[in-house]
């Protein structure tokens, strides 16, 4: 008999732990092959002394870190209030889409149109030809400040992707919701703004908490129009100390922020397909 | 002059005619029951009357007043006409209360405080009052159906309609919804319902419809129509149906 009575286990269990057990001694090795191999390989490049005093320079990255993380502080100022622009103009667009209404047939189709456009254009060509063109129309102060205009260029590009993603929340909600709140009486407007929408917002939590990690990244594209954001910030050293570590800096404050956001919006994903289930 | 009268209502999906020039009369406190096959058309012929689909042709009369006349602006004749539907489709985010309370805060402009006494009665008088501050995925299929029902009644409406209501029950939940039915019946209320339970028409209808193919083959009292069905079409329909 294999059953180990004393331990209290069945020999499926038994079976299962020595399973376990196994898996885990395979993927400690393989991965310590890999680590292994990396540690030894990588140091027997011929250009890898050079690469490891230009990017992985101790001093450069203690001494320039404090700045960048200063100037991550931008950054995260122009996410800030990117975000709720973009949510709010996001919604708006996506209702404008689902209008029913004749006379907000224009609205319908420039919606439809500014969806399109905005997420055919590379974010970071939209923010130079608004980043660089609008000023270019010689506005007064403050009104050429490459913050406003880098920003909406932001707005507006993400704001379409947000919109699309309502819509697809707004469209997974059952039609019979809608003939339920109009058998009530309710006007359409009623029946979108406290029967739809709630349900399907909670649908694209997760997916627009993605956008929003999206964003914090590309805040760094208004670099190339003037701010001293942290991605600019770590240019000018480099420049400066003629290495490139400030970059490795500026990559790890981006982790710092990225991956406890992304692993919360994966946990959301992960416990609403478990609720819906 | 009846309650609601219909008069040739005609209901097209494209080709497919589900409705096929109905007529049909309830009085003031009548309880008529639908039945026939599904795709006979009683679903779609109680959607039209709570003017979800528009009709083809023919004239819906509440009253004795038109509420089918294109154009028509719907919502003040959907509050006089309750609708309940097979699945439910109670909002699933709100619990039983905000459920039933939505409806009437919006349209007669009432505050939560204001109508509570009222709505509480009503959860009170279907055995629902434990259940208020549920949300729908915590009630079993009879408790969201009385719910829904209560929704509709919220209202205040002067016809319920019912759409096989108890199609989508487990058969030992049935019995707790039909009671609900009976209940509405004593209190005077007018009622359609297109259902699958011969016995609960049979029991409580004033007159009973039997659609086939989007056409009123044969109405009657219910003894008449389940005892002595004149035409053929019926009685196939019975011989299956009572089996």
């Amino acid at each position: 008999m294999t059953h180990d009575k004393a331990a209290g286990k069945t020999r499926r269990q038994i079976h299962e732990d020595r399973l376990r057990r196994r898996a885990l001694r395979v993927a400690a090795s393989s991965t310590a092959a890999v680590f292994l191999a990396i540690f030894l390989l990588v140091p027997m490049a011929p250009g890898w002394d050079r690469v490891k005093a230009s990017f992985f320079n101790w001093e450069v990255f203690v001494k320039t870190f404090p700045k960048l993380l200063d100037a991550f502080k931008l950054d995260i100022a122009i996410f800030l209030w990117c975000a709720p622009a973009i949510t709010v103009l996001g919604l708006l667009i996506a209702l404008a889409r689902d209008t029913r209404n004749p006379a907000l047939f224009p609205l319908r189709i420039l919606g439809a149109a500014y969806t399109d456009i905005f997420r055919g254009v590379p974010v970071v060509l939209t923010v130079y030809l608004i980043g660089f063109g609008v000023p270019g129309l010689g506005l007064p102060r403050p009104w050429n400040s490459p913050y406003i205009w880098g920003s909406l260029a932001l707005i507006l590009t993400y704001a379409a992707y947000v919109a699309e993603i309502f819509r697809s929340g707004i469209e997974s909600v059952h039609k019979s919701q809608r003939a339920a709140a109009a058998s009530l009486g309710l006007s359409d407007g009623d029946s979108m703004r406290f029967v739809i929408l709630p349900q399907a917002i909670r649908r694209v939590i997760p997916a627009q908490m993605n956008m929003l990690i999206a964003l914090q990244k590309d805040v760094a594209l208004l670099s190339f129009i003037g701010p001293v954001e942290i991605f600019r910030q770590a240019g000018v050293f480099k420049s400066l100390m003629a290495n490139f570590t400030p970059y490795v800096g500026a990559a790890v404050i981006f982790l710092a922020v990225t991956i406890p956001a992304t692993r919360y919006a994966d946990y959301l994903i992960a416990k609403q397909n478990r609720e819906r289930s | 002059m009846p309650k609601l009268a219909l008069h040739g209502v005609e209901k097209r999906f494209g080709e497919n005619v589900v409705c096929d020039g109905i007529d049909l009369t309830i009085e003031e406190g009548q309880m008529v029951c639908l039945i026939g096959a599904s795709g006979a058309g009683k679903s779609t012929l109680l959607r039209c009357i709570n003017l979800l689909e528009p009709i083809e042709d023919g004239e819906i009369l509440l009253d004795g007043k038109d509420i089918s006349l294109p154009g028509l602006d719907p919502q003040p004749v959907r509050r006089r006409i309750g609708m309940v539907f097979q699945s439910f489709n109670l909002f699933p985010h709100m619990t039983a209360v905000e459920n039933v309370m939505l409806a009437p805060r919006r349209l007669y402009r009432k505050s939560r405080s204001a109508l509570l006494p009222e709505v509480t009665e009503l959860f009170e008088r279907f055995g629902l009052k434990e259940r208020m501050g549920h949300y729908p995925d915590q009630l079993s299929g009879g408790q969201q159906q009385r719910v829904a029902i209560v929704r509709a009644l919220a209202m205040k409406p002067e016809v319920m309609l019912f759409d096989e209501i108890t199609s989508a029950l487990d058969p030992q939940l049935v019995g707790e919804v039909l009671d609900v039915l009976r209940l509405l019946k004593d209190s005077g209320m007018t009622m359609v319902l297109a259902t699958h339970e011969m016995a609960f028409a049979r029991e409580a209808a004033d007159k009973v419809c039997f659609l086939k193919d989007g056409k009123v083959i044969e109405e009657g009292a219910p003894e008449a129509l389940f005892d002595a069905p004149q035409h053929p079409d019926t009685q196939a329909f019975l011989a299956r149906a009572l089996k």
